[in-house]
């Protein structure tokens, strides 16, 4: 398991990356904690002629709270989330989905905006980016731009970025009194999920005002499930508006079958998922 | 030195000898990472050589094309069969009597089946020339499920074998059969069947998996082509035995070849066989004249080197009402994959799995096995077993599950009712086995008394009564299993690889100092021989443990012995080691009578000396002794003081054990949780209790792992599914659950010191353990059988089967 | 393709060496400079045999290149003892509680034991299982390494720990 020969680049500014990406064009990689794409390189799915290293990048690892959220730095690591008390206090889905990623020697490399923007539908942090309604600041050779995640994924490994674009930061809302919970069903540490949803919803008197869900892993991209979440506002999430909230969201997955279960096998998951993000979520809104 | 007298305690404990918990020797390199396993070595101008492997299960080769990849920069050589076949090379011989290709000759039988072997100055430059070796392939029909490889109109996958009714085991009665083997007396059982008043009568299939050892398969092959001479370090469970199949297939002289295995990390079988990989890194030695080495990598592993089980057992137990079995009868459909290279004594085509009597007494039994050819990787070897013992293992305990199951009876209850008693021992089985020891009721009392095996029952019935009303969607198993085991292969009389009776060696060389070496004819891959090996020669002679140097895995210096697999270590070298150490110490008795002016009969052996009978301040050590065998040795008697055993054991050990599992499953998800595992093993005398606990653990890890999950499967095409760690259960830390142990001895009457081996009882236990366990959970819905692996998702569709998910 | 001369620190000493970019880290420390210690079990990084600390983390070093590891603070197991051979805290722990056997995780495994202890000296067990759950052991079932672990940990916090492996 060699990767085929490539030259490394390690430009120190944005600018340069984007221009560097830019000359290579498609034949140029960003590398970022590289455990998704150095694997592939080994199995020779991929075989990039350039690989720009953003590790050296300042601007990449920013983790800062800003009037319209936190603005986290694409570089910013699992890890580092995970000893962050700002994302602890302002984003705890954060810190529970990023304890279910892979191991500690992968959050310790693995990197938010590697996990969000390479288009792994086994990713955790896509579905939980369109649950809090984040959006992606996006760099290229035509300059910047916003995406909304929520309008990022298209298929499997095949997102909104243009050629030569990467995301260079995730801005994060933050919302006050906000019940979030992420459930995740896996085989074991290290793989991804059979099935899982990310829950964020706000009540005012036991009555849901807000509600937003993310699913992993059960379709070809990250899914919004706007219509189950749609369903719950308005209840008091009783077992007859879960019932229909989960059969909803069910209807939208599109899961493939493999070794964590057949297709209905990780339907039915994403429902159980959902029902128990939905329960915790609740427990925790203010 | 007389004046000086320590207490005998402290006699005793400085020697460290068996049944102390010694810490390793091993370790003090291991810990800081200083040991040497295979691919730590590297010599001058060594090349590195990489697979080429077939991307389709079976397929004819039209052509393979190495131009390109000759063209890479730092490629030395590309070999085909077509380079083989000018050294008598493309085809070698497997343990189980059939032949295999080593590398793809005309068509290919399995996905990554090794086509072609890139040999080249880096590791880089060697992948690089693997990417472009272009085969030209014309797909042939797969046959994946072995219950269809003896249609009528299945697709020939051996046309090697063409005409061929006859194969090592006997007649093949279809082109895809590869032998019949029968045992028992089937029309006695047929009567006992159709008198019974009770049967059952369930398949009961044991999945393909895979060992998996941590460190791969590797090997660093380099021929002198000045004095002829061909070394071979590489991960061997077996050095020696490989030493003759290279000689046998290479007509190298075996002198000529030096065969060593240096530290090898884990091995749990799959480093028993010779692999293509091997037989390449050979052939490219004596081609280029530099030394090769070959390392597979992971999904290579996974994929190619040496499967386990594939058991499908078709399992029935004839029993009367009120629960004593009267007869079992078993079919058993064997899938060998592509070449039978199963790791069999030569006799045994389907291992011993006549011991699937187990615990019981059976007054009839038959057994039949079928072997079939599939498009599979090659293999069948002992996973941390006995010869397919854990297939027998698990039939006869998922049987006795199942009637217990048909009669309402508690299963431990009818396995109490159905042992071999105590006063049986030495038992004949119905299929042919004489066991040597038992005290089957007292080990599974024991352990049911350790885990209040009662009141887990209570809660059971509790809790199954809260699930009807609706309150837990959780239910609860408990997994009985009593398993008795069958190693330390073996007794010449039955036992042989490829010709070489199964005995094993021992050769002990005390030193002029009082210090010693012991070669040994095993090789440990984890099991701590250096510690243990050592620790029953100074028992037996009193020399201090730390004082004997324990050496394994060099052909030309340690005796001739067929290896470590099987659970044979102890049983059969840890017999030599006894055996050459009591030689030593006959020696050594008339020296000290010839020093001490008595006769030998008026000494006796204590711990660390022999002493005048009544007179315990006249003695002489073994210090003194081994001094005066090389400086001043008693008239007419040769100097020195060594010797050197072949141990041909009598007969098999036979350990057991009660393993009792609790576990909790979730209905919704399918996800089960296992609360509580004990585990009490009797592998008779033991010789470092920490070690054995050790050895436990980690088969009853793997047990878990092969029980809840771990599999290597196919999709019909023969696509290999999800050889890589992320699909192929090897539960972490956080998975695992927390064991429990618990012993009784029984010693082996036969052996020297009464051992039996007890490395992969946990792995034979285990896995029916984990099974009964989930399946009694199941029970009171009225399931009969859920197949393994028992992951999340299968157990979610059980549920569903029964109606019981939400 | 050309080679690029990379250098760090390693066990506390400054070294360098000639790698391709595609050179993988584990490659570099094992074949260039001969720190055979660091173990290759299954290159896509679930095994963590090749772990080592690179920066104050663990890292898998089968899924590094080396040039990305220009300038960087590296510890493999050949670091752990000290120079005149006194074992550390946790070396003598795996050997008095049993926690290896064939030896191929252990070094992966006391490296990423060591982070984690100094990252958090007081490891309850669920915190060790986690902790070490980016590493296979096919041998142990880990319940002797968890021991193991604790042991160190309540030794170099001046604790006495009264059980022993069996």
């Amino acid at each position: 398991m060699i990767p085929g020969a490539f030259e490394y680049l390690r430009p120190k500014t944005l600018s340069d990356a984007i221009a560097m990406l830019a000359t290579h064009g498609d034949e140029a990689r960003p590398l970022a904690g590289g455990h998704s794409l150095i694997p592939m390189m080994k199995q020779r799915l991929a075989s990039p002629s350039h690989l720009v290293d953003l590790a050296a990048i300042a601007d990449l690892a920013v983790l800062r709270e800003e009037p319209d959220g936190l603005v986290i730095g694409a570089m910013v690591t699992q890890r580092a989330l995970l000893g962050s008390a700002l994302v602890q206090v302002k984003a705890p889905l954060l810190i529970e989905a990023a304890q279910q990623i892979a191991d500690p020697q992968i959050r310790a490399l693995g990197t938010l905006g590697g996990n969000v923007a390479n288009g792994d539908p086994g990713n955790d942090m896509p579905a939980v980016m369109m649950c809090l309604d984040a959006t992606y600041m996006v760099q290229g050779p035509k300059g910047a731009r916003q995406i909304k995640a929520r309008e990022f994924y298209r298929g499997a490994y095949d997102t909104a970025l243009a050629a030569g674009e990467i995301v260079t930061a995730i801005q994060v809302p933050v919302v006050a009194g906000q019940g979030v919970a992420y459930e995740k069903l896996k085989r074991k540490v290290g793989d991804y999920a059979v099935a899982a949803a990310a829950v964020a919803l706000t009540l005012r008197s036991g009555e849901v005002t807000s509600c937003a869900i993310g699913l992993t892993n059960v379709a070809p991209t990250p899914l919004w499930a706007k219509d189950a979440a749609a369903l719950l506002v308005g209840t008091r999430l009783e077992a007859d508006a879960v019932k229909k909230a989960v059969a909803a969201a069910e209807a939208i997955t599109d899961p493939a079958a493999d070794g964590r279960g057949p297709a209905d096998y990780r339907r039915k998951m994403a429902g159980i998922m959902l029902a128990r993000a939905l329960a915790r979520a609740q427990q925790r809104a203010a | 030195m007389n004046d000086m007298t320590p207490t005998r305690e402290a006699r005793e404990a400085r020697l460290e000898g068996m049944g102390c918990k010694r810490k390793r020797v091993e370790d003090v390199r291991f810990t800081q990472g200083r040991g040497t396993y295979v691919d730590d070595i590297k010599l001058p101008a060594m090349l590195y050589g990489d697979m080429v492997r077939s991307s389709y299960a079976h397929a004819r080769i039209r052509k393979i094309d190495t131009s390109k990849a000759e063209k890479v920069p730092g490629v030395v050589a590309v070999i085909t069969a077509e380079t083989l076949k000018t050294v008598n090379l493309a085809w070698m011989p497997t343990l189980a009597g059939d032949v295999q290709m080593v590398l793809a000759d005309g068509k290919v039988l399995f996905q990554n089946q090794e086509i072609a072997f890139v040999v080249a100055t880096s590791l880089q430059a060697a992948a690089d020339g693997v990417e472009l070796v272009e085969a030209d392939y014309e797909e042939l029909p797969v046959i994946v499920d072995p219950f269809k490889a003896m249609a009528a109109d299945a697709p020939v996958l051996r046309e090697d074998l063409a005409g061929k009714t006859e194969g090592a085991h006997g007649k093949r009665d279809h082109h895809n059969h590869i032998f019949k083997w029968q045992v028992g007396d089937k029309s006695l059982t047929d009567e006992a069947f159709n008198r019974a008043e009770v049967k059952i009568d369930e398949l009961l299939s044991y999945h393909r998996t895979h060992p998996s050892p941590l460190e791969t398969c590797q090997c660093l092959a380099s021929f002198d082509k000045i004095k002829g001479e061909l070394t071979l370090w590489g991960t061997f469970q077996a050095p020696h035995v490989i030493r003759t199949v290279v000689s046998l297939i290479s007509k190298l002289p075996e002198h000529k070849i030096h065969v060593i295995a240096p530290d090898v990390g884990g091995g749990f079988g799959n480093k028993v066989g010779a692999y293509a990989g091997y037989v390449c890194a050979v052939v490219a030695s004596i081609v280029t004249g530099r030394p090769v080495k070959w390392v597979e990598d992971r999904m290579e592993n996974l994929s190619t080197t040496s499967f386990a089980r594939d058991y499908h057992m078709r399992t029935e137990i004839a029993a009367t009402r009120d629960g004593k079995v009267t007869g079992l009868r078993v079919h058993i459909l064997a899938d060998h994959g592509a070449f039978d290279a199963c790791a069999d004594p030569s006799k045994w085509p389907a291992g011993f799995s006549n011991i699937i009597t187990g615990s019981y007494d059976f007054p009839v039994a038959h057994l039949c096995v079928d072997g079939v050819y599939t498009n599979k990787a090659p293999g069948g070897v002992a996973y941390r077993c006995s010869f397919r013992v854990t297939e027998a293992a698990y039939a006869i305990e998922r049987g006795m599950d199942i009637l217990a199951q048909k009669l309402g009876m508690d299963p431990a209850e009818l396995r109490l009712k159905n042992f071999i008693r105590r006063e049986q021992f030495p038992y004949q089985s119905a299929l042919g086995w004489e066991y040597d020891s038992g005290d089957y009721a007292t080990a599974l009392n024991k352990a049911m008394a350790a885990v209040d095996y009662a009141g887990l029952r209570a809660e059971q019935k509790t809790r199954r009564e809260a699930f009807k009303r609706g309150e837990t969607r959780s239910i609860m198993g408990i997994g009985v299993c009593f398993f008795t085991e069958i190693v330390g292969a073996g007794p010449s009389k039955n036992c042989d690889i490829l010709g070489l009776a199964m005995f094993d060696s021992c050769e002990i060389r005390i030193h002029p100092t009082g210090s010693a070496i012991a070669r040994v004819g095993t090789k440990s891959t984890g099991q701590g021989h250096e510690t243990t090996w050592a620790q029953i020669i100074a028992s037996e002679i009193g020399i201090a443990a730390s004082d004997i140097m324990v050496e394994e895995g060099n052909t030309d210096t340690a005796p001739y012995g067929l290896g470590t697999y099987g659970s044979r270590s102890t049983p059969v070298a840890g017999a030599a080691i006894a055996m050459a150490a009591r030689k030593i110490r006959a020696k050594a008795q008339m020296i000290a009578a010839w020093l001490l002016e008595v006769h030998e009969d008026d000494l006796t052996f204590d711990i660390d000396r022999f002493q005048v009978k009544g007179v315990p301040e006249r003695f002489k050590t073994m210090t003194d002794i081994a001094w005066v065998a090389y400086h001043a040795p008693p008239p007419g008697m040769e100097p020195g003081l060594e010797a050197v055993s072949y141990y041909d054991p009598p007969n098999m050990t036979y350990p057991f054990g009660a393993y009792i599992c609790v576990m909790d499953i979730d209905v919704d998800t399918g996800v089960a949780k296992t609360r509580r595992f004990y585990a009490l093993d009797d592998c008779g005398t033991r010789i470092n209790p920490m070690i054995i606990e050790g050895q436990v653990h980690g088969g009853l890890t793997e047990a878990f792992a092969i029980s809840m999950g771990q599999e290597i499967r196919y999709d019909d095409m023969g696509n290999v599914m999800g050889a890589s760690f992320m699909d192929f259960f090897l539960p972490t830390a956080v998975e695992t659950p927390h064991w429990e142990t618990g012993h009784t001895v029984t010693p082996s009457p036969h052996h020297p010191i009464g051992a039996k081996g007890v490395g992969e009882s946990p792995n034979v236990g285990g896995v029916p353990a984990f099974s009964n366990a989930v399946n009694d959970a199941f029970s009171f819905l009225g399931s009969t059988h859920i197949q393994m692996p028992h992951d999340a998702w299968r157990l979610w569709k059980a549920a569903e089967k029964l109606g019981v998910t939400g | 393709m050309a080679k690029i001369n990379v250098t760090m620190t390693v066990n506390g000493e400054e070294v360098s060496g000639l790698a391709e970019p595609r050179t993988l880290l584990v490659h570099f420390i094992r074949e260039t400079l001969n720190l055979t210690g660091t173990h290759i079990g299954c290159e896509t990084s679930h095994c963590g045999a090749c772990t080592i600390d690179l920066d104050g983390v663990s890292v898998k070093s089968c899924t590094r290149f080396a040039v990305q590891a220009e300038g960087a603070q590296i510890r493999t197991i050949e670091g752990m003892a000290e120079a005149n051979g006194t074992l550390h805290q946790l070396q003598e722990s795996f050997r008095q509680m049993h926690g290896l056997q064939c030896g191929y995780c252990t070094p992966g495994m006391i490296l990423r034991a060591w982070r984690l202890l100094q990252e958090n000296p007081h490891p309850s067990e669920d915190d060790i299982r986690q902790g070490i759950a980016g590493n296979l052991c096919r041998c142990t079932g880990y319940q002797n390494i968890v021991k193991a672990i604790q042991h160190a940990a309540a030794t170099l916090n001046g604790e006495t720990i009264a059980e022993a492996a069996q």
